[in-house]
């Protein structure tokens, strides 16, 4: 077991080396003069080569690579060109606010995507199944973005429930953690895109548990128990359920990655302060610094919470042991 | 003796998944509706330019010489217009043409790239498969949208580049797939005697091997035209899209940056249903396809 997780977390550094490695140099091919946004273009050129030499855009790309590498190790990832703060500074601030509206947005997606799952595997080949089928291959089509935009139209302009955008009320205190995020200003806010990002997220787990389940109620031991003469919700829960659960868990992992790109498209749209906008707009500003780290955080999240998934498949499922995993 | 029952076998299979997937569209209500509606998406398409009405860019004026800034839906515009009085009708359908071509084109490319390193990896196994997994692995670990926007910000913002984007992050998921199909199959016997028989490698991949994943790739080909289709309208939707190409991204783009996607609601609206029925009537052929390569999803 420990042997196992060490060789994930050293494969897992490396992988984040080679990450970082290509979005270094991905960034350094773009076109646009990162200058341009820094320094205004009538300074005189030798205060500009001074501005330049400050953020070490007067080395070779070579010697800029190591800097950076080197930096990455100590975990420093400089300073933001348009902030001018230090990056990991920023990444501090917007973390919450991502992880708090993803967490939230796939404990409901799960929540009802097992449930419904289940739900519609019971009842196959019913005309509430097809409409089941229809509602969430609606929503598995719809663009996360888009669903968003209705909803504000809907549920924002329209009817005036939920705030459109931020997560919290212009002028309440944001000074403590306490004070951004543990009152009902910041839930009202968070309403809205949690339920539209579950919406995207919950057809996964959902047509996951239901094929799952279809498997597991052709077993003999659910037909021994509904011959015991169990309550066919009993059945439903106590017996098929349960079992039909680990594929859910295991799917997470790899849909985690999808997960990430909805989320930025969720913070677009609903002007959700977290790192998924903050990219955007990094990039759109030619802010090197604060966008490579953004994407580093962003895909380190990805790697991690793929470990989380696997260790959590093998504590699950007996029938899987690390040495299986190694394989 | 063993090569031509394998040969037989083979012609079998490709035959029957056929088969089987026009009895599925027969059968099930839900795919006829798919195949309808996708045949009128292509139509739409291929006939996008005489189609339109309107020219996207063009701006419409009503009797007293004045913009038709931010109409409703009516008679002359069906859709409505936008703030500019530009028709929005006329901009959905010549966006299906970009839709689709982009969901056409990247599809194809991931699933040939896909399918050829999942056979080869699953086929040689060893070192080959190792090293090719790994790869995979190092293609998982980079977040897709993110990516996206990254490469759709260093190259100029064109339809092509956006495909390729959408390509070389796509194809890790079809060899992840195939090669654990490839894994099994070729373990079966008529594989043994096709070698034995003294057919070469690359013989036994495409010939022997191929055919029986042809029914997963093309199944994972439709669910990559949907992926390719959402990438490309939330990399416009983002304002990293082409401008000079209409597509349904991006007119929500424009409605959303102007501030008018709260109130103009039949500018959000058209190109966002227009997007989820083409997805969904995909969805619902690829179903039909998905009864064929897994059994057990069969009704009863």
């Amino acid at each position: 077991m420990f042997g196992y997780v060490l060789k994930r977390l050293l494969i897992m550094v490396l992988m984040i080396v080679l990450v970082s490695t290509m979005i270094f140099f991905l960034f350094r091919v773009m076109p646009g003069d990162p200058t341009a946004f820094l320094v205004d273009p009538s300074i005189t050129p030798e205060a500009r080569a001074q501005m330049l030499s400050r953020y070490g855009l007067d080395k070779g790309l070579w010697d800029q690579y190591l800097i950076f590498m080197k930096d990455l190790a100590r975990l420093e990832f400089g300073s933001s060109y348009f902030y001018n703060r230090p990056v990991l500074q920023i990444i501090g601030e917007k973390l919450p606010a991502t992880l708090i509206l993803m967490f939230s947005a796939m404990a409901l997606a799960y929540l009802i995507g097992v449930l419904f799952g289940a739900w519609m595997a019971w009842r196959r080949g019913s005309r509430l199944e097809t409409g089941g089928i229809v509602f969430v291959l609606f929503f598995r089509s719809a663009p996360t973005f888009w669903v968003g935009l209705m909803a504000i139209i809907l549920f924002s302009a329209g009817l005036g429930w939920f705030p459109a955008q931020g997560m919290r009320t212009v002028g309440t205190p944001s000074g403590s953690f306490a004070q951004m995020f543990l009152n009902w200003d910041f839930l009202h806010h968070l309403i809205l895109p949690s339920i539209v990002a579950a919406l995207y997220f919950m057809a996964t787990p959902l047509l996951v548990m239901r094929n799952s389940m279809l498997e597991v109620l052709s077993e003999d031991y659910v037909e021994m128990a509904h011959a015991k003469g169990i309550k066919p919700r009993k059945v439903l829960f106590r017996h098929a359920a349960r079992n039909a659960l680990l594929p859910v868990v295991t799917s997470g992992a790899l849909f985690i990655g999808s997960a990430i790109g909805g989320q930025v498209l969720i913070e677009v749209v609903f002007s959700w302060p977290g790192l998924g906008r903050e990219i955007v707009t990094a990039v759109t500003r030619r802010d090197y610094p604060l966008a490579q780290a953004c994407f580093i955080i962003i895909s380190t999240t990805v790697m991690v919470m793929n470990l989380v998934a696997d260790l959590l498949y093998a504590a699950l499922d007996p029938r899987i042991s690390y040495k299986a995993l190694k394989g | 003796m063993m090569e031509k029952v394998s040969r037989v076998k083979r012609n079998v299979n490709t035959q029957s998944v056929f088969h089987q997937f026009l009895k599925n569209i027969r059968r099930d209500k839900l795919a006829m509706v798919g195949v309808i509606l996708l045949v009128f998406f292509v139509f739409v398409a291929i006939f996008a330019n005489s189609l339109a009405p309107h020219g996207a860019r063009d701006r419409h004026y009503n009797e007293a010489r004045k913009i038709r800034r931010l109409e409703p839906p009516s008679l002359a515009h069906p859709f409505g217009t936008t703030d500019v009085g530009r028709d929005i009708f006329s901009q959905v359908i010549l966006g299906t043409k970009t839709a689709l071509t982009v969901g056409v084109l990247a599809a194809i490319l991931v699933t040939a790239v896909g399918s050829v390193v999942g056979i080869v990896a699953g086929y040689y196994g060893g070192v080959v498969d190792v090293i090719i997994m790994r790869v995979v692995d190092f293609f998982y670990a980079i977040p897709f949208i993110p990516f996206v926007i990254v490469l759709a910000a260093v190259t100029k913002p064109s339809m092509w580049n956006i495909i390729l984007a959408v390509s070389m992050l796509s194809w890790r998921t079809v060899a992840r797939l195939v090669r654990s199909q490839v894994l099994s199959i070729s373990k079966r016997p008529y594989i043994k005697a096709g070698r034995v028989a003294g057919a070469s490698d690359l013989r036994l991949m495409f010939k022997y091997i191929l055919p029986n994943v042809v029914p997963l790739i093309l199944l994972e080909m439709a669910f990559m035209v949907n992926w390719a289709i959402t990438a490309e309208a939330s990399i416009a939707f983002l304002g990293f899209g082409d401008p000079n190409v209409p597509s349904w991204g991006q007119i929500l783009h424009i409605a959303s940056s102007t501030g008018n996607a709260r109130v103009a609601w039949w500018w959000v609206l058209a190109p966002g249903m227009a997007i989820v029925l083409l997805l969904m009537s995909i969805f619902f052929v690829a179903r039909a396809l998905e009864e064929v390569v897994d059994p057990r999803l069969r009704r009863r």
